[in-house]
């Protein structure tokens, strides 16, 4: 099984907290990625590995490319000329970089939630469904399990059962965010993308998310991008810290935050600068 | 300090003056309408809406106008709708820094201000000189190309107002582009984009330029599109310019009519805008 686990996460010595964090099948596997948005560089020459079915938190001053680079897992650059991507992500495998593999089939196995909460101009129930329909025909009956199977999962059921034909543009910002978790997990990924997932809520919805979190990784892998140190202290199993574009060091979050190996993480995680 | 008093005396004047010409606007804007209401109004009986044009004493109406206006905007809106609302949709999600999409942006900004005369005479050479006559297709054609430029703008402007993260979020689902569109961008910006609609039906319903070389005007009772047809504008044209009280009274009639639709049509716009937000 640890052979294929990347090198970097022999860390296993020094982790107590969390036994078993970095023993997971690789799911994604950064082979010399270099990114950029047109003539600049954002990306520098990444190796990384994230393990299936753990949380990996990736943290880092604003500017820093780890949004970047959750963006290039799920082939989100595509959109914009301009930008591009050269080098390795194997998914599973197989190189989603490459332009051979369609980025509709490549997000619908890599979901995605984003900072500001983005429900569309339907009802709750219509939210979920329009992702499920694009890649599943399904009847009437399903879908409607379907749909009641992600609203709990996201933790959200109760709060919506009885009104799951009304606009989802009436929640709150907290239960909005938790539909689009919901919606995400009902396209059945493997891994979901978390940018910044609670920075725009309050600390009550910020800490259902985040035991929503625990709750996911039972069943996906989850990268979060994440500005809040805490919070990936909280739920990562691994935390990866970027800094102008270089992955800096990555380890188990247990690691990272209680003895790092770089002066610069350790300067950023005490509050030295960011 | 008398620096100060000049001051405050600037300030007054400039707020008295402004205030001033404001009034004089309404002001304006009101005796219009209320000419319009006060002369328009007697004249606008039952019989206006049953009857066609009839020789001067016999109790004409506008009805062939009214049906004439209706069946050329609507055509026109068949045609121009589809094509604007694609248009626009074209220059908010694909045509951005493009060359096809500047050069389109340009023309329409351009289309959007020509005077509406040119689309009436453009259509004349067009259609109603190879066609050897006048028709209702004609008028219908001159509207449509009066009312794309104002639905690619707003349709365009409305787009550009959805957020990226919208997009984004559908784009994630694994959704094709012409799916975010369809049913995420456009039921986002549906409320501008009808007010674009609404706006371009107003209008269309105004214009007496673009018929005058396409449509013609008919004094009979005709739905037939490929003969001349009646419209309000140019009934208004035609009966106001007459020497006979009673077609002039007809004229302040259709005035009014149109008046009072392009108004509701204008707050309804307002209305539903103001709802979505």
């Amino acid at each position: 099984m640890n052979s294929a686990v990347d090198p970097t996460f022999n860390l296993s010595s020094s982790v107590a907290a969390k036994p078993g964090a970095v023993e997971a099948p690789v799911k994604i596997q950064v082979n010399k990625l270099n990114f950029y948005y047109g003539q600049n560089h954002a990306l520098k020459n990444i190796n990384f590995t994230i393990p299936e079915k753990r949380v990996t938190a990736m943290i880092g001053p604003s500017g820093c490319g780890k949004s970047t680079l959750l963006r290039v897992f799920n082939r989100m650059y595509d959109l914009y000329p301009g930008q591009r991507a050269e080098g390795e992500v194997l998914f599973d495998g197989v190189n989603v970089v490459g332009k051979d593999l369609d980025s509709t089939v490549v997000r619908s196995r890599i979901g995605m939630v984003f900072q500001k909460p983005t429900p569309f101009p339907m009802s709750i129930y219509d939210n979920i469904a329009f992702g499920v329909r694009l890649h599943e025909s399904i009847n009437k009956a399903q879908m409607d399990e379907r749909v009641e199977s992600c609203l709990r999962k996201a933790a959200i059921w109760e709060e919506t059962k009885d009104r799951l034909h009304t606009s989802a543009l009436g929640m709150s910002g907290g239960q909005q965010q938790r539909l689009c978790i919901a919606r995400t997990i009902a396209v059945r990924p493997e891994v979901i993308l978390l940018d910044e997932p609670t920075s725009a809520l309050d600390p009550i919805s910020t800490s259902k998310i985040e035991d929503l979190i625990d709750e996911l990784k039972q069943e996906f892998t989850i990268v979060i991008v994440t500005h809040n140190m805490q919070q990936a202290a909280r739920c990562a199993d691994l935390t990866a810290f970027f800094y102008l574009g270089e992955l800096v060091e990555v380890g188990t979050s247990d690691v990272i935050f209680t003895n790092p190996k770089e002066i610069k993480t350790r300067d950023y995680i005490t509050g030295r600068f960011g | 300090m008398a620096s100060l008093a000049a001051r405050r005396a600037k300030d007054t004047t400039v707020k008295v003056v402004s205030t001033g010409f404001a009034v004089l606007a309404i002001l304006l804007l009101a005796w219009i309408l209320l000419t319009l209401v006060a002369k328009g109004l007697p004249a606008l009986g039952l019989s206006v809406f049953t009857n066609v044009t009839m020789p001067p004493g016999q109790n004409g109406g506008l009805l062939n106008a009214i049906v004439g206006s209706l069946i050329q905007i609507a055509i026109a809106l068949a045609i121009g709708g589809p094509i604007g609302i694609f248009a626009g949709t074209f220059l908010a999600e694909n045509g951005k820094g493009t060359k096809i999409g500047s050069a389109a942006r340009f023309v329409n900004d351009i289309l959007l201000s020509a005077p509406s005369i040119l689309v009436g005479l453009f259509i004349y050479q067009l259609l109603v000189v190879p066609f050897g006559g006048f028709s209702g297709w004609a008028g219908s054609l001159a509207l449509a190309i009066l009312v794309i430029p104002v639905i690619v703008r707003t349709t365009e402007d409305m787009l550009n107002l959805v957020p990226v993260g919208l997009r984004e979020a559908a784009f994630a689902l694994g959704a094709p582009q012409w799916k975010v569109v369809m049913m995420v961008t456009w039921r986002a910006a549906r409320a501008g984009i009808v007010t674009g609609i609404l706006l371009a039906i107003a209008r269309a319903a105004g214009e007496t330029a673009p018929l005058l070389f396409t449509s013609l005007g008919n004094n009979s009772w005709s739905v037939n599109l490929s003969k001349p047809m009646a419209s309000l504008p140019i009934a208004i044209y035609q009966y106001a310019g007459s020497p006979f009280d009673d077609w002039v009274a007809l004229a302040w009639a259709g005035a009014l009519l149109i008046t009072v639709g392009v108004l509701v049509l204008n707050v309804v716009s307002r209305l539903v805008l103001a709802r979505s937000h």
